[in-house]
């Protein structure tokens, strides 16, 4: 595609978006309506992520100084590889989860479409931005929908969890508000391009970006700042724990991995690295194992999969990077199809607690396929792209000679299997669960307006006969994440074209001329 | 140094309020944090140079106020205020539930709360007592914490 046509087109990813939301708060009342427009503008955002990335697959760089602002005084939206492959991926994701919404009818609140679309505009824009208080603008834009989304239901519980949430995250957006003000304060810009490397030549401008990366740090869940996830996700609907999981915390990895790799050049907080990395990894994944739910966790074991994808900031690099960046997709897609596994399974049996479930796998085979292979490939079982990403991964750490990162990939993968195994004997394996109660909450088929309510179990309205061994699981909740599972049997068959894509990305990262000089120009 | 005296200071007040209990002086004690980064943004320009930016005629050569901060702070300004209001929103729905234990498994604690209040609709009459609906199932949420307590 043409640059300048592209170039033009890079701030309707934010407007677009946000108009349709407006539209869709306008039609709130058509539901039918409001869904198409909703699906419509998601697929639109996917074809045209798929295209620009086409485009940017060269490691081109194409900048949009909007406004036509000079260069340096505009606030510039910025389309590199890396960009271009987090924004497709963001967009793939928000139209399978928006269609698990649907298929669930999670989508009945007349504002779940609105938010939906303004959270992927906002997640959209902060790919793209090139101005460090754009970033943070933009990471509000994604917030803020995601504290009603998981508070709309207003259960105590839901409740409870939104106030962790947003508390957490209002502190966290304060430091990083403070953050942007000392980085313009030491070094006199907030633009990405211009701040390029300033890290490593002043200190003080070192100390103003750190407390940005910590910011950023906690938005993506790192221990020891990672408490506040595995005590909120798991309280939304299933389709909305999926969207926030795949988004919201890798706006912060994203964050990390730009302004590390512009600001400092990748340098100089190697050891910081490591040590709160590795310890991600391990506390992440032990507090999995201890969880009883099943989206408890899957979310509690995100945070140990955040320490995967960022682990190679410890010996940062192209190799590395491109590990970091392929894992990041790997995982957005993987951790998404487990979460819609598990959520299938929770609508149909109106609980999500495993010593309440069992035998899906033997009653529902496809559902249980879905599952172990999402499963098989979070741990890194070739052929998926798990073991591509795991495999690079390592590769890169024994590169740098960093034994200890290499090991402890190696392990916790160990106990990835353990706790993806948790699930497995408790949700599919086995026999069916003593019917604890014979009027079993049920989810997928509670009255439309009920579904504003999301997580299985957590349904108020409507009592219905628990569903008996023969009631089937609808295969339209089963469909989303064969979708996703198909992409990741299909990216682990076909590594080497993102690959190829995730190299040319951390090329960009790492030699930050190209970046620069397309903003500058 | 006057900048980083206040900074200190309303960052102290905003962090002793955020560990209180109860929402609201958590809800006040980010105003507080909010305005502490907002002073740090303006106090980012320098602080000899308070001219007012771009009016009158005859602009003195040093000392405008950078008119970019004054942005960045509206912005923030803007957004601190949105979500301290939802803030307040939150502590006033459902307050009385703050002692619940946010460990409790996602579906445990809930589902009791769900089973008892949300009764089959049933049974004639709509007690709702806050006369949200008449159809009876609509997300009633939102009166939930209050009726419940």
């Amino acid at each position: 595609m043409n640059q300048d046509v592209l170039s033009g087109l890079l701030p309707a990813f934010l407007w677009l978006p946000i108009l349709a939301a407006a539209a869709a708060l306008l039609v709130r009342r058509a539901p039918g309506t409001q869904r198409f427009l909703a699906l419509a503008v998601h697929a639109l955002a996917l074809a045209g992520a798929l295209m620009s990335i086409t485009s940017v697959s060269d490691g081109s760089v194409v900048a949009e100084q909007v406004s036509d602002w000079a260069p340096g005084i505009s606030i510039p939206f910025v389309l590199d590889t890396f960009a271009g492959l987090m924004v497709s991926v963001a967009a793939l994701m928000v139209l399978v989860c928006t269609l698990f919404a649907v298929f669930t009818g999670d989508d009945a609140d007349p504002y779940f479409h609105p938010l939906v679309l303004v959270l992927s505009a906002g997640v959209y824009g902060a790919f793209l931005t090139g101005d460090l208080f754009n970033l943070f603008v933009m990471i509000e834009v994604a917030l803020i929908p995601s504290y009603v989304l998981l508070t709309r239901s207003g259960r105590a519980a839901a409740m409870t969890a939104g106030r962790i949430y947003f508390s957490v995250n209002l502190l966290v957006s304060a430091v990083l508000l403070a953050g942007v003000g000392l980085v313009y304060g030491t070094a006199g810009t907030v633009n990405l391009a211009e701040l390029a490397g300033e890290a490593t030549e002043s200190t003080a401008v070192a100390l103003a970006a750190g407390v940005v990366l910590l910011a950023l740090g906690a938005k993506a869940a790192l221990v020891p700042v990672h408490t506040w996830l595995p005590r909120s996700y798991p309280f939304a609907s299933v389709a909305v724990t999926a969207l926030l999981s795949g988004l919201l915390t890798k706006i912060g990895v994203y964050g990390v991995f730009r302004v590390y790799g512009l600001v400092y050049d990748g340098t100089g907080l190697d050891t910081v690295w490591l040590v709160v990395l590795v310890a991600t990894m391990l506390i992440g994944v032990f507090g999995a194992l201890g969880e009883s739910g099943m989206r408890s966790i899957l979310s509690f074991h995100m945070t140990s999969q955040v320490g995967y994808i960022m682990l190679p900031l410890a010996f940062f690099g192209p190799l590395g990077m491109a590990a970091g960046i392929f894992y990041m997709i790997h995982h957005i897609i993987v951790k998404a199809a487990l979460f819609l596994a598990c959520g299938a399974v929770e609508h149909h049996a109106g609980t999500g607690r495993l010593a309440q479930l069992g035998g899906y796998a033997r009653r529902e085979p496809w559902l249980g396929l879905v599952f172990i292979l999402a499963a098989l490939s979070l741990v890194g079982v070739p052929p998926l792209s798990g073991f591509v990403a795991k495999m690079s991964l390592i590769h890169a750490s024994m590169e740098t000679g960093l034994y200890i990162a290499a090991a402890a990939a190696v392990v916790v993968s160990l106990f990835t299997l353990l706790s993806m195994l948790k699930i497995w004997n408790g949700a599919f394996w086995g026999a069916d669960p003593e019917p604890r109660d014979t009027r079993v909450l049920h989810a997928a088929s509670a009255p439309v307006p009920d579904a504003t309510d999301p997580g299985a179990g957590r349904l108020r309205h409507k009592f219905r006969p628990a569903p008996s061994t023969l009631d089937r699981v609808p295969p339209r909740l089963i469909l989303p994440g064969a979708l996703l599972v198909a992409c990741t049997v299909s990216i682990g068959l076909g590594a080497e074209v993102l690959m190829d894509l995730a190299v040319t990305a951390a090329e960009g990262l790492n030699d930050t001329t190209t970046y620069t000089e397309a903003v500058m120009q | 140094m006057s900048a980083a005296v206040l900074v200190a200071v309303l960052a102290a007040g905003g962090v002793y309020l955020l560990l209180q209990k109860g929402l609201v002086r958590a809800a006040l004690g980010f105003i507080l944090i909010g305005h502490a980064a907002n002073v740090i943004i303006l106090a980012a320009g320098g602080q000899e140079q308070r001219e007012p930016a771009y009016v009158g005629e005859n602009l003195p050569a040093g000392g405008l106020a950078d008119p970019l901060l004054q942005a960045f702070a509206l912005t923030a300004i803007v957004i601190t205020f949105a979500l301290t209001v939802y803030l307040f929103a939150m502590a006033g729905h459902g307050g009385d539930e703050d002692g619940q234990p946010s460990d409790a498994e996602p579906s445990d604690a809930d589902e009791d709360h769900g089973t008892v209040i949300d009764e089959p609709p049933a049974d004639s009459g709509d007690t709702d007592p806050i006369g949200t609906t008449s159809t009876g199932s609509r997300p009633t949420g939102r009166t939930e914490g209050r009726e419940h307590a």
